[in-house]
């Protein structure tokens, strides 16, 4: 009998790994399918599709894709453009959006649950509908330069930058999160004579660890990852460029597909490697903004 | 209630005035001035003065009829059949074309049915809004189940104590980091129809008995397939999300259960369904919101076709507002569909509240 | 072009129009008489075959001067289809959304004798897009899917490049472009001009183009640089640099492809012979959006006189919005 129950168990953990690895696949295979092509000539990409060996580094395997892809369209340009847009909408986000939600949950001031009822309705509006009066309302806006006012944002970094600071989300998880901070320590700062931004910073800041790093995430992973359709409207020239528009060089009229493939390799290690690298902090904040929920 | 110590109106509008200047300008206003332009005829580019044409926007868009059709009737009054048996009707343009009737004059057959031997047809002014807003409605009942389902069971498989198993939930959620638009691309492949990869794994897991189906080319499978790609992309999200409820119920209520013998279902209902419901609430509304903001994945792997079988209320209204230039046809959709979410909003939120 | 001249962010060349008296009628923008914009080169479509082909299904080779006519046309497509050789006899290009269709497949439609708007008033569509000669347009453009002849919209881009250099198909229509890939992939490739439906064979025109913007504080210095750069040895060296058709007579002798005799040469004479720009209207940009999706839907398998009246009545609504679009 006891030999009989030994070998169920092996087989019950056997099958548990089976199905595990299994649903790995699933979530797997698009990707192996990307990394191996991009290393593939054309021809052969395509021909593979209808094998197994579309999955496996076989035939003839270079890095001339990625060569030719760095040839086609300016890269390195792109990356750039998209990184610095990525951290400087972050970093602002996280400062502003914190800000403002400290005031809502800590300090006590006529008008805010209105101020706040109206930013969380933001929340119910998909960016895609109002993109086109966005553009209208940025094409005329001013901005004060070294050379005095200039009108209009198109062509630039700030346009990709400025109307992404604040959004309805991120406040929203800061709230959340204070809400659950202990009161009695910000009010023990104030009679001790701290100052509103004392507090903040002092107190409230060094408590936010879990929040910092959910809200910088979630922004990073939006600011790095959609910004396709906006950039496309309001980014004509290559200076500004972010890395998903430049995804238009590889479909001109012949697609190449290798280099597409290259292409598209390049654009998710990065994500890929920050998720890989810092993956505990990635679920745990997510999982953090859930609990709260 | 409110002490000295955290009254103060001044310092509290200072520090939320630079986040709701910014969110006024860039979504609040924004979205006024879609408003304001479904009211308008406004274009894109144009010479011509912008004019305030009242609700006619929303009129083209939503205005629907029904029109009986009698049979057609050889000379002797008998009723024409073609070989199959089919009654045969006069053609609905002969209506709609028709100076006799001015009031359908524009309108196109949406759908129809047979009441006795009339044919009761449904014209609508906008078909392709329509289509639009049945699969946008659509896309939202089959993803919500199919992706806070999937999850659900995702979690349930990976809460476990096994060795290795964080580095399945790191894979499981891969696809959550990697643009969605990179992931449309790559899935163009998995659903070619000639050569594509789920054909071929389809076609060995039967032994060649599967006939090759164009998933993206086939009206009757292109919505399904981007459900399926779009729950799949999302899942690992939802999975973490349950998974943190999971973690926040006590583990006694599960020793309990186990004492008083009750069976993995019984447990799964009475310990766990219930300890969820929050996470629940939040899974639900994440995706309804993301889900009515389908956008991307139509943009790279169907533009909307084929034959309208994947058209979308945010894709229409991208397409009228940018690409045919109509920003005030373009800003109707948009108004439609934020009242559309707010209805929906305004229901969940009613019903979670009763509950708790 | 119309649609910016149109709302006023283009102004007229100041140049002599004499100047291009001799350029390509597609490389010319007009809108309300006036000459806004000039290319320097021109594109032009071809039914892509090969030698081989014509010779093993016994079908006459058609010149400029006697084109196949559409009933040729679709016993060669049968003849095609029937040998088995071919996983489809016609390739049209479906893979390739976008400008594409309009540009490509509205000249079929005017071979038929309809036309994506009435060229007369630009005022509607009505009658030009959804009357006798519109629908049997369309009822052929159904059947050529419908019946297996051509692949249909979902079709592999990566075919679309490459189908008809590994011999998946038989025709392919395709622009002077990919030429050089054909002559390089198919050594005897030939390029047939348009078959003619009944109204002669067309083939689309047109091109990108230098305007001067309404904004511009130097219009006259734009000017000079765009006579500068319509110079024939330009044109020459820009159609030997990309592979396109120069805009000029004299400065396609100059070059490389489509000089006398040269591979290419056929596509200068197709231009010059059979094109046709599309319609020169700043309602075009909408109106070609409209045709693309008729198109799709119709070789999708929708009804055609439906899909071509819903298209009329799209047209007909925008014009209206936009105040009849200043014609």
């Amino acid at each position: 009998m006891a030999q009989v129950a030994v070998d169920n168990r092996g087989l019950r953990l056997f099958t548990r790994y089976l199905v595990l690895s299994l649903v790995a696949l699933v979530f797997l295979f698009p990707l192996v399918f990307m990394v191996v092509s991009s290393l593939k000539p054309d021809n052969q990409l395509l021909a593979d599709t209808g094998s197994l060996r579309a999955f496996m580094p076989v035939g003839d395997i270079s890095l001339d894709n990625y060569f030719a892809a760095f040839d086609r369209a300016p890269i390195g340009r792109f990356m750039m453009n998209s990184v610095f847009v990525t951290v400087v909408t972050v970093v602002l986000s996280i400062a502003i959006c914190s800000v403002a939600a400290f005031s809502f949950v800590f300090i006590d001031w006529n008008g805010r649950g209105t101020l706040l009822s109206i930013i969380l309705a933001t929340l119910i509006i998909p960016f895609e509908t109002i993109a086109v009066p966005l553009l209208l309302v940025v094409s005329r806006m001013p901005w004060l330069g070294f050379e005095g006012i200039d009108w209009g944002w198109l062509n630039t970094y700030r346009v990709q930058i400025v109307p992404w600071i604040v959004d309805a989300l991120t406040i929203f998880l800061f709230v959340q999160y204070f809400k659950d901070l202990p009161r009695e320590l910000i009010e023990a700062a104030r009679v001790e004579g701290a100052s509103w931004f004392q507090v903040y910073r002092r107190v409230v800041m060094p408590l936010s660890g879990p929040v910092l790093a959910t809200a910088a995430i979630l922004k990073s992973l939006k600011m790095y990852n959609e910004q396709y359709l906006w950039p496309l409207i309001v980014v004509q020239d290559e200076a500004h460029r972010p890395i998903m528009v430049g995804l238009g060089y590889f479909f001109q009229l012949d697609v190449a597909w290798g280099e597409l493939m290259a292409y598209l390799t390049l654009i998710s290690v990065p994500v890929l490697a920050f998720y890989l690298f810092m993956q505990r902090a990635f679920i745990a904040s997510i999982a953090s903004t859930g609990v709260k929920g | 209630m409110a002490s000295k110590l955290t009254r103060s109106n001044g310092v509290g509008w200072a520090f939320a005035l630079p986040g709701f200047v910014l969110i006024t300008t860039f979504i609040i206003l924004p979205f006024f001035f879609a408003f304001w332009f479904s009211l308008t005829n406004q274009r894109l580019i144009s010479p011509n003065p912008t004019e305030f044409i009242g609700l006619s926007n929303y009129e083209r868009l939503l205005g629907l009829d029904v029109i009986t059709l009698e049979p057609e009737r050889d000379d002797t009054g008998k009723i024409v059949r073609d070989e199959d048996g089919e009654i045969q009707y006069p053609r609905v343009r002969t209506i709609t074309r028709n100076p006799d009737f001015p009031e359908y004059k524009g309108m196109r057959e949406w759908f129809r049915w047979q009441s006795g031997d009339n044919a009761k047809v449904v014209i609508a002014s906008d078909v392709v809004f329509m289509k639009a807003l049945v699969n946008t409605l659509t896309f939202v009942v089959f993803i919500v189940p199919l992706q806070g389902g999937g999850a659900l069971l995702l979690a349930l498989l990976i809460n476990q104590r096994l060795r290795g198993i964080n580095g399945f939930r790191t894979i499981y959620f891969m696809p959550v980091v990697i643009s969605i638009v990179v992931i449309s691309l790559l899935w163009r492949f998995i659903y070619d129809g000639n050569d594509g990869l789920l054909n071929n794994i389809l076609a060995a897991l039967t032994f060649g008995l599967f006939e090759p189906v164009d998933w993206l080319g086939n009206p009757d499978t292109a919505l399904g397939s981007i459900i399926v790609m779009s729950a799949w992309q999302g899942v690992g999200l939802h999975m973490v999300i349950w998974l943190s409820g999971l973690q926040t119920i006590s583990p006694t209520l599960y020793e309990v259960a186990a004492i008083e013998g009750a069976s993995k279902w019984q447990t799964f209902r009475y310990v766990t369904w219930p300890g969820l419901r929050n996470t629940a609430i939040l899974v639900l509304i994440v995706i309804t919101m993301q889900a009515f903001a389908l956008f991307a994945q139509i943009d790279v792997m169907t533009n909307g076709g084929p034959l309208d079988s994947t058209q979308t209320l945010v894709f229409q209204a991208v397409e009228r507002g940018y690409g045919k230039q109509d920003i005030s046809g373009g800003s109707a959709i948009s108004v439609i569909l934020f009242f559309m979410v707010l209805a929906i909003s305004l229901v969940q939120r009613y019903l979670t509240r009763e509950r708790s | 072009m119309p649609n910016w001249a149109w709302s006023g962010y283009l102004q007229p060349l100041p140049i002599d129009e004499s100047e291009f008296d001799d350029f390509l009628p597609g490389t010319k923008g007009y809108w309300d008489g006036k000459l806004y914009s000039i290319g320097l080169w021109d594109a032009a479509v071809a039914l892509y075959a090969r030698e081989s082909t014509l010779d093993d299904l016994g079908l006459r080779r058609p010149t400029l001067e006697k084109p196949w006519t559409g009933e040729e046309f679709m016993a060669a497509l049968d003849a095609a289809k029937a040998s088995g050789d071919y996983e489809y006899a016609f390739d049209p290009g479906m893979a390739w959304t976008g400008e594409w269709y309009p540009y490509a497949f509205s000249p079929f439609l005017q071979s038929f004798g309809g036309d994506i708007v009435d060229r007369s008033t630009y005022k509607t569509a009505e009658g030009a897009l959804n009357g006798e000669a519109a629908m049997e347009f369309g009822e052929w453009w159904q059947s050529l899917f419908q019946d297996g002849y051509a692949p249909g919209t979902s079709q592999d881009p990566a075919d679309r490049d490459n189908g008809f250099i590994e011999g998946k198909y038989a025709f392919q229509w395709n622009g002077n472009w990919a030429a050089v890939a054909a002559l390089e992939g198919v050594d005897e490739v030939v390029f047939l001009p348009a078959p003619d439906f009944g109204n002669g064979s067309k083939i689309g025109a047109a091109s990108w183009q230098f305007g001067i913007s309404a904004a511009s504080e130097h219009p006259d210095g734009a000017a000079e640089f765009i006579e500068f750069a319509t110079q024939d040895k330009y044109l020459a060296a820009f159609s030997d640099g990309i592979g396109l058709i120069p805009a000029t007579a004299s400065a396609a002798q100059m070059t490389e492809n489509y000089k006398d005799g040269g591979p290419l040469a056929v596509f200068y004479d197709l231009s010059e012979a059979q094109a046709m720009v599309r319609p020169v209207s700043p309602g075009y940009v909408v109106a070609a959006k409209v045709f693309e999706k008729a198109l799709a839907d119709i070789a999708n398998g929708a009804d055609v006189a439906d899909t071509l009246d819903a298209a009329v009545d799209e047209i007909d609504a925008d014009i209206e919005k936009n105040g009849g679009y200043g014609h």
